[in-house]
C-alpha cells in the first residue's frame, strides 16, 4: 500500500431536495426533516416518493455553453452557484494555473431525459431525431465533466466516472490518484444525477422502488426512493493552511484521506449476500488512510432501504467495525441520487464533521433484529474526527471515503 | 514536457475492422501486410455462463474478448488485476430499446435491458467471470476515452504500484441516435500496463511510456498540433472516426520499432485536446 496521502478539501457545497447548498442540507437534517415527496415528475404515474430538487427548469445556463442545457447540467450550475464553491474553484485555477487542475465527476443518468424526449418527438416519416437535439451537450455521459470544466476553463485531465450508484464516490478516489502522481495540484470533484424516466420505470421494473418514503434499517423495509442531486468538492495537494479556507470555527481543515474500491465480483443488481466487497472497499479506505477501525467515529451508510443492500452492507460494516462505530443512512431524508449519492453523501460527511453532527436515519421505526450495527435514530452531537461514507452499485461496484477534521 | 507518469506496456489486445486479433494486426500495422477493411469478429465470452453469453450486448463481448487477449500475454493474473474501462457510448443498441420502450403511454422496461444501461457494465460481466474483486474504474471522456482511460490506467498503475488491464472499446449507436452521434466502426483495445520502474513489472515490455502534459485545444477546438496519423489512410479513417480507435497510432508505432527505438507519439485526446507522448521500444 502507498504511504497515506491526505488532501485538503478546501471547498464543498451540495444541492438536494433538502434545499440548495450547505445551509439547507444541514437545516433539514437539524431538524430530522426529510425532502421526499410523491413523484410528480413529469407525466409519470408512479407510486413511488422522489427527492425532486425545486427551481432546476428556471436555471440558465452561461450562454456560450447553451448548446450543454439539460436538466443534468442545469443542476449542476444551481449546485455550482452555492456556498461560493465558483469563486473558489476560480481560485484554484489561478492560483495553480489551468493545466494543474482535473475534473472528476460521477454520473449515471448524464443528460438521458433530453434523449428520453427527444424520443417522443422523432419525425413521423424518417424516424428521425429533432434538429434540436444535442447528443455531445446533454445525453452523453461525458457531458457533465466538459459542462465543468468549460465553465471554468480547466485545462487539465477531465473525464465522467460513470460506475452506476458508486459514481459520486468513486470520483473522489480518481482524483486522489491523479493529484498524488503528481498529474494536477488540484481537482473539482462531485457527482449529478437527475430525474429521468429510465431510472424511474427502471428500478420500478426490477421492484426495487418502495411505494413509500424509503425507511433504510427498518425491518419491513421494501425498496428506494429515487432523487436528484449535485455535490461538488474542491480538493487540493497537501500544504499550508490560506486565509479563506472553508474552516471550522477552530481554524480546523477537512481532509480526505482514505479511499477504497472493490468489486463483489458476485452479481450484476444484487450486492454479495456478506457484503465481502463492501468490507474489501471499507478495509481498503483504512489501510489507505493509515487508521484503523477504531479510528473512525461515525460511519454514513449507503443504506439504500433495499432489503439485500441493508443486510449485505451491514454484515459487511460490522465485520470491520464490530459494533463500535454508530452508523445511519441519510437516504431517508435526501432519497438515493444514485450516480451523484456518493458525492452528496461525501459533502453530508463533511459537514457532519464541520459541525459535531452525527445525523439520525428517519423512518426506521421497527428495528429490523437481523442489522446489528448502532443505528442512529436520533441527531447526537459529539466532536467528530473521521467519518467514513460508503456506496455500492450495480454491477458489484464498491467505493468507500474516509474525511478527517484537524487543526492544523 | 514534465513525464508524471511511466509505464510499462507488457501485453496488448485488439479487435477492429481489418485487425482480427493482436498478433495478426503486427503484420499489418509493421506495414508488411495491406489493410483490409472487413467486419469484425468477436469470439463468444467463454468465461460467462451460458445464459449470461446469450444475454450480454456487443460491447459487453468486444469489452471482455481484447481484454482476454491482453492477459493472455501478460503475467499478471486476471482474478486480481485492476481494471479500467473506458468508453464514449456504453451500449447503444440498448440505449435505443430503452428509449422507445419508454415512449409509450405504459412503459415496460426489462429489467436485464435496464440493469444493462449502467455504464459499468462490461466492468461488471468481467469481474464476475473471473472473480476479480480488485477495483475497476468506468469512465466517459466523449472522444477523450481512450486517452482518459490511459491517464486514469496509468495514474492507478503508478500510485498503488500494481498492473492494471485498460480496456477501450466502442460499438456504434443504431439510427436514429447514429445521425447525432456517428460512430463508424466497432473497436476494442486492450492493454496490460504495470509502472515503468516497479519491482514486478515484468522485463522486456512491449514498449515504455512517458506520458507528457495535454495539450489544450485552441479556439473552436481546434488542435495545437495535428494528432500522429495512420500509416494506411484506411485505418487513418477509422481512428478519425471511432473513439477507441485513437490507440491506433500507439499500436501502429509498437508494432513498426525497433528494439530500443525512441520515438513521440501526439494523440487524440478528443474536442482537439493533444497527449503527447514519448515511447521507448
Amino acid at each position: 500500500m502507498p504511504t497515506p496521502y491526505p488532501l485538503r478539501v478546501s471547498a464543498f457545497t451540495a444541492t438536494s431536495c433538502l434545499g440548495p447548498g450547505n445551509a439547507a442540507q444541514l437545516a433539514r437534517l437539524r431538524a430530522q426533516a426529510g425532502g421526499l415527496a410523491p413523484c410528480r415528475f413529469l407525466d409519470v404515474p408512479l407510486k413511488t416518493w422522489v427527492g425532486e430538487v425545486a427551481g432546476v427548469d428556471e436555471v440558465a445556463l452561461p450562454a456560450p455553453l447553451a448548446r450543454y442545457d439539460c436538466r443534468n447540467n442545469r443542476l449542476a450550475e444551481l449546485a455550482l452557484r452555492q456556498d461560493g464553491f465558483d469563486d473558489a474553484v476560480r481560485d484554484a485555477v489561478r492560483r495553480h494555473g489551468p493545466a494543474r487542475v482535473a475534473v472528476f465527476l460521477g454520473t449515471s443518468t448524464s443528460g438521458m431525459l433530453e434523449m428520453e424526449l427527444a424520443y417522443r418527438r422523432r419525425d413521423p416519416d424518417s424516424g428521425a431525431l429533432p434538429a434540436d437535439f444535442d447528443y455531445a451537450g446533454s445525453h452523453n455521459t461525458f457531458s457533465l465533466s466538459d459542462y465543468v470544466r468549460r465553465r471554468f476553463g480547466i485545462d487539465g485531465p477531465a473525464m465522467v466516472i460513470s460506475a452506476a450508484c458508486a459514481s459520486g464516490a468513486k470520483a473522489f478516489a480518481s482524483a486522489r490518484r491523479a493529484i498524488q502522481a503528481g498529474l494536477v495540484d488540484a481537482a473539482v470533484v462531485g457527482g449529478v444525477d437527475s430525474l429521468c424516466l429510465t431510472t424511474l420505470y427502471g428500478f420500478n421494473s426490477l421492484e426495487l422502488l418502495s411505494p413509500d418514503p424509503c425507511r433504510p434499517y427498518d425491518a419491513r423495509r421494501d425498496g428506494i426512493s429515487i432523487a436528484e442531486a449535485a455535490a461538488f468538492a474542491l480538493l487540493e495537494r497537501p500544504g499550508p493552511a490560506r486565509a479563506g479556507d472553508d474552516e471550522g470555527s477552530g481554524g480546523e481543515v477537512l481532509r480526505l484521506v482514505g479511499t477504497g474500491e472493490s468489486s463483489d465480483a458476485h452479481h450484476m443488481s444484487s450486492p454479495h449476500p456478506e457484503g465481502l466487497g463492501a468490507r474489501l472497499a471499507m478495509e481498503r479506505a483504512l489501510a489507505s488512510a493509515g487508521l484503523a477501525p477504531a479510528d473512525v467515529d461515525y460511519i454514513n451508510l449507503h443504506g439504500t432501504a433495499t432489503p439485500s443492500n441493508d443486510l449485505a452492507e451491514d454484515a459487511a460494516v460490522h465485520a470491520v467495525f464490530e459494533g463500535r462505530v454508530p452508523v445511519s443512512s441519510t437516504k431517508a431524508a435526501h432519497g438515493h441520487a444514485l450516480g451523484a449519492a456518493g458525492a452528496l453523501e461525501a459533502v453530508i460527511a463533511l459537514l457532519c464533521l464541520r459541525e459535531g453532527l452525527m445525523p439520525a436515519g428517519l423512518n426506521r421505526d421497527e428495528p429490523d433484529p437481523a442489522l446489528r450495527s448502532p443505528y442512529l435514530s436520533a441527531n447526537r452531537s459529539a466532536a467528530l474526527d473521521v467519518v467514513m461514507s460508503n456506496s455500492f452499485g450495480f454491477g458489484g461496484v464498491n467505493a468507500s471515503l474516509l474525511f478527517d477534521r484537524i487543526t492544523p | 514536457m514534465t513525464a508524471a507518469l511511466r509505464v510499462a506496456i507488457e501485453s496488448i489486445g485488439l479487435i477492429a475492422p481489418g485487425l482480427p486479433d493482436w498478433t495478426q494486426a503486427t503484420a499489418v500495422l509493421s506495414g508488411r501486410a495491406r489493410w483490409q477493411d472487413a467486419p469484425i469478429a468477436i469470439p463468444p465470452p467463454q468465461r460467462l455462463p451460458p445464459a449470461e453469453r446469450r444475454r450480454v450486448g456487443l460491447p459487453v463481448k468486444l469489452a471482455m474478448a481484447v481484454a482476454e487477449q491482453a492477459f493472455a500475454g501478460s503475467s499478471a493474473p486476471a482474478a486480481d488485476t485492476a481494471t479500467v474501462f473506458a468508453s464514449s457510448s456504453g451500449d447503444g443498441d440498448n440505449c435505443h430499446q430503452l428509449s422507445e420502450a419508454l415512449t409509450a403511454a405504459e412503459p415496460i422496461i426489462s429489467p436485464t435491458r435496464f440493469t444493462n444501461s449502467v455504464h459499468n457494465v462490461p466492468a461488471g460481466y468481467w469481474s464476475i467471470a473471473v472473480g476479480c474483486r480488485a477495483m475497476s474504474t468506468s469512465l466517459c471522456a466523449h472522444d477523450g476515452s481512450f486517452c482518459a482511460g490511459l491517464i486514469e490506467a496509468a495514474t492507478l498503475a503508478c500510485v498503488d504500484q500494481v498492473p492494471v488491464a485498460l480496456v477501450a472499446f466502442e460499438v456504434p449507436y443504431p439510427e436514429p441516435i447514429r445521425a447525432s452521434r456517428p460512430i463508424e466502426a466497432a473497436c476494442g483495445v486492450a492493454i496490460v500496463l504495470w509502472p515503468a520502474d516497479g519491482p514486478r513489472t515484468p522485463g522486456a515490455p512491449l514498449a515504455t511510456l512517458s506520458i507528457g502534459t495535454r495539450q489544450p485545444a485552441g479556439p473552436g477546438d481546434a488542435p495545437a498540433v495535428e494528432p500522429t496519423a495512420m500509416t494506411d489512410a484506411g485505418l487513418d479513417a477509422l481512428r478519425r472516426t471511432t473513439p477507441a480507435a485513437h490507440a491506433l497510432p500507439l499500436l501502429e508505432w509498437i508494432a513498426r520499432a525497433t528494439p530500443g527505438e525512441r520515438g513521440r507519439l501526439v494523440l487524440d485526446a478528443g474536442h482537439g485536446i493533444d497527449l503527447p507522448i514519448d515511447a521507448v521500444r
